[in-house]
């Protein structure tokens, strides 16, 4: 190649480097996820605190009323969503860096899984609550 | 030996005798620093505000399946040992969010030079012990009054 023309000197395709994957072929993605619900946990999250508030102390049909209404309904389940969706990204990465050999496989999935249940059984609950106030009890 | 990269780390002493060498970075030998403190707690930070939703959930799905269910739920949340509890889940995210706006922060390319780092890391340090006490106090005190209130109505639970 003509020494005078600007190049990078990394043995890497022009196409690899425009795609910007890296080795791994993914990552990217990953990155974004932790970022991006790392950033809509916060007003989610500083909702919840408010709400609690609202809740200290409460009584079970305070609580079955409360989580009865709509935009309660709507913001509990974003954030249990989003919330456990975050906790699965995030704990991936730590048994990524700490669980090794065999465990490594093993550790992800029940990671996966787990966190995967939690959020259900939460949005579950959250449906539970709207049917309950609906019916009066 | 199960894994290539462990080979990497065979070495030999002056007497010729094989030694697996240590793997960089192994904790003892750096000098302490606050960073390297805080860099781990977020992460067990992350753990601890995990396990504490998991918590909130069950907390919802009692609220869901009924009074019965519910009124245990609240001897865990009215217990002081629960309370400790929920002020440790409490604190344990606010350390969280201060470290992950302070990751965002980086990522977006800023206060990540050395001298900026070490003048950071306090503040977060502060303003985590202060929000966390602020907060933790405020929710304590307004659940105590209502059930102190609800205690001289005279209604059960």
């Amino acid at each position: 190649m003509n020494a005078s023309v600007p190049h990078i000197e990394v043995m890497r395709s022009q196409l690899g480097r425009a795609r910007g994957l890296g080795a791994g072929h993914s990552g990217v993605g990953h990155w974004w996820a932790e970022r991006v619900s790392a950033a809509s946990l916060l007003p989610l999250s500083t909702w919840f605190v408010v709400q609690m508030f609202r809740l200290g102390g409460a009584d079970h049909a305070e609580v079955v009323k409360w989580g009865g209404k709509p935009v309660n309904a709507t913001m509990l389940a974003a954030l249990i969503i989003t919330t456990f969706y975050h906790a699965q990204v995030g704990l991936q990465v730590i048994v990524d860096d700490y669980v090794h050999g065999k465990a490594h496989l093993p550790t992800r999935l029940l990671i996966k899984i787990g966190t995967s249940l939690m959020g259900l059984l939460g949005v579950f609950a959250v449906i539970k609550l709207v049917v309950r106030s609906g019916s009066g009890k | 030996m199960q894994d290539i990269r462990k080979a990497l780390y065979v070495g030999s002493r002056s007497d010729g005798t094989l030694i697996q060498r240590p793997m960089s970075p192994h904790l003892q030998v750096y000098r302490y620093r606050l960073s390297m403190v805080l860099s781990i707690s977020n992460r067990i930070t992350g753990v601890i505000a995990t396990a504490g939703a998991a918590l909130g959930v069950f907390w919802l799905g009692a609220a869901a399946k009924g009074p019965k269910s519910f009124a245990t739920a609240r001897k865990v949340t009215g217990n002081p040992l629960g309370q400790l509890v929920l002020v440790g889940w409490l604190a344990s995210v606010v350390y969280h969010t201060v470290g992950g706006i302070r990751h965002l922060i980086w990522d977006a390319g800023y206060r990540y030079d050395k001298e900026e780092l070490n003048k950071d890391g306090p503040v977060a340090v502060g303003v985590t012990a202060g929000v966390s006490t602020v907060l933790a106090a405020a929710l304590l005190a307004v659940a105590g009054c209502r059930r102190s209130k609800r205690a001289k109505a005279g209604k059960v639970s």
